[in-house]
């Protein structure tokens, strides 16, 4: 439950069903067969107090309420896995199976991962940068990362026996698990605000059931909270969360992959929870620490918008623990006001010498733009702030001109429409060749 | 009887206020401390409360308004 001092007086109205519909056909583990192998894991540890625990739909430390996070025998791996053994594995993000805690073999995979890594030579010379990549998450399944983290968070709903996965979501993480609910023949249950703009609705709504509840942020925090102790259903993140996570690390592989088996220099990383920052560099460490590749040097910069910025604010007032904020931005997918991962992104922000960037909002849509016009590429809100971070950090020469640097992209521009409605500008004109040399060309006959 | 896991975030001004005692004593809440760090400016812990749901819902809206911020232990689940 989330009681912080959002809380309004909103009265929940909330359209689910008297019970959930019943499954007229196998289980999802039933379709699919028994599990026969659980990849390299070892077991889930807890990050504060180390105690282990077997693979089971937990996620947080008994004793100590820590988080549990899933520890692979890297020995064992390194028998089985190389980078010739990647590359003859499948183009999507369980090509890094042996690094994830499940199988390719029973993956509920709709094909995300192995996103374009695009050499931002245009970007580059506007900010002063003659090594910039993007790397571009738009282009998964659902147009997010979020499809990474869903698709580990789904196989190991089916591994668990769950018959019913669920998230509450404002935008991405809806549609990533409505669509590997019905990839998985499972019952879905996304929760979404009522007052969420229709487009974001119906973007997950085609996929299958989606419960629109009436209240603000800290409602649906509570009911999805209650619900997740209520209900044996596997939450994408909350008891899910230590298996979901890991998907994210399959970006800071495809990174050293698509770089030619090396770590950048420099990693720009939109900052929600904190999770996608931490699993980048925890990915990129398990690859040096397997010899794949030579070592990861990368400084971890985290970007976040100003009207929600705990994690970017403690790094940089040099507090260890993110102090909880009420959002207020227009980067919804970064909205999040109490960071789980937060501490976590803070400690590898300085450990690695990276930096946190506090983006103006009104410098989030500038962002979008310059990336569209540079890169041809249409990004959300969240990459506004990775360009906008990006420019300040290379203006302050926290990034040198000749550092390799990737900018994480984490979803499409189409989501978010809004933020860009003052941003753009179009001619309207007569069907006529005056009309359009006196409007477009401005070259009036007279 | 229902438990619920949540983080205290405590402001400087908060920080010598046995807000959690106070808890206790006021409603049906049993405390149970499982991690804290405390220091001069602020200060956050991590505990469980156990109690009916109703008596928990008041403790944590008492707690809110003495100005101790309080969260989910799991964080914000609403995700973008």
């Amino acid at each position: 439950m989330s009681v912080n001092q959002r809380a309004s007086d909103h009265e929940l109205l909330l359209s689910l069903p008297a019970r959930l519909p019943e499954v007229m056909c196998a289980t999802p583990s039933e379709l699919r067969g028994p599990v026969e192998k659980l990849s390299n894991v070892q077991s889930l540890r807890c990050k504060e107090c180390g105690r282990d625990y077997p693979q089971e739909p937990i996620y947080v430390c008994d004793f100590c309420f820590g988080p549990l996070e899933v520890i692979y025998d890297l020995h064992a791996a390194s028998k089985s896995m190389s980078r010739e053994s990647i590359q003859d594995g499948p183009l999507t993000m369980w090509r890094y199976d042996q690094l994830l805690p499940a199988s390719r073999e029973h993956a509920v995979d709709i094909g995300a991962g192995m996103t374009p890594l695009v050499k931002a030579e245009n970007l580059g010379k506007e900010l002063g940068l003659n090594n910039l990549w993007i790397k571009n998450d738009a282009a998964n399944p659902t147009h997010s990362f979020k499809d990474r983290v869903v698709s580990v968070a789904a196989t190991k709903a089916v591994e668990f026996d769950f018959d019913t996965i669920a998230c509450a979501s404002t935008g991405n993480l809806a549609g990533a698990t409505a669509a590997h609910g019905a990839k998985a023949n499972m019952n879905t249950m996304v929760f979404i605000p009522s007052n969420l703009e229709r487009g974001k609705i119906l973007g997950a709504a085609i996929f299958g059931s989606v419960v629109l509840v009436n209240g603000n942020y800290d409602d649906v925090n509570r009911l999805c909270s209650e619900l997740g102790d209520d209900r044996r259903w596997a939450f994408v993140n909350i008891n899910m969360r230590p298996y979901y996570s890991e998907g994210s690390k399959s970006i800071g592989y495809e990174l050293a992959e698509q770089l030619g088996w090396r770590a950048p220099s420099h990693i720009i990383v939109p900052v929600a929870s904190g999770s996608l920052f931490t699993k980048v560099f925890k990915g990129l460490n398990e690859f040096a620490e397997l010899g794949i590749i030579d070592s990861n040097n990368s400084k971890m910069h985290i970007a976040q918008p100003a009207g929600c910025s705990p994690v970017a604010t403690a790094f940089v007032d040099g507090q260890t623990h993110p102090k909880p904020v009420i959002p207020d931005t227009i980067a919804k997918s970064l909205a999040i006001g109490s960071p789980a991962d937060g501490f976590y992104s803070v400690e590898i922000a300085n450990k690695t010498g990276g930096s946190g960037t506090i983006v103006p909002e009104p410098e989030i849509a500038e962002g979008m733009k310059l990336l569209a016009e540079t890169e041809g590429i249409f990004t959300e809100t969240a990459g506004g702030v990775v360009i906008s971070a990006l420019k300040r950090l290379a203006r302050e020469n926290i990034i040198h001109p000749d550092e390799e640097t990737v900018a994480l992209i984490t979803g499409t521009g189409l989501k978010t429409l809004e933020a860009i409605a003052d941003q753009v500008e179009t001619s309207t004109i007569e069907p006529t060749i005056g009309s359009f040399d006196e409007i477009v060309m401005g070259t009036a006959v007279t | 009887m229902p438990l619920r896991r949540v983080t205290f975030n405590f402001k400087k001004e908060m920080i010598q206020r046995p807000v959690i005692y106070e808890l206790g004593k006021m409603f049906e809440i049993v405390t149970n401390i499982r991690r804290a760090e405390v220091d001069h400016d602020d200060g956050w812990v991590v505990l469980e409360l156990e109690g009916s749901i109703d008596e928990i819902q008041r403790g944590l809206e008492w707690v809110t308004k003495q100005g101790v911020e309080v969260s989910s232990l799991e964080g914000d689940i609403l995700a973008g």
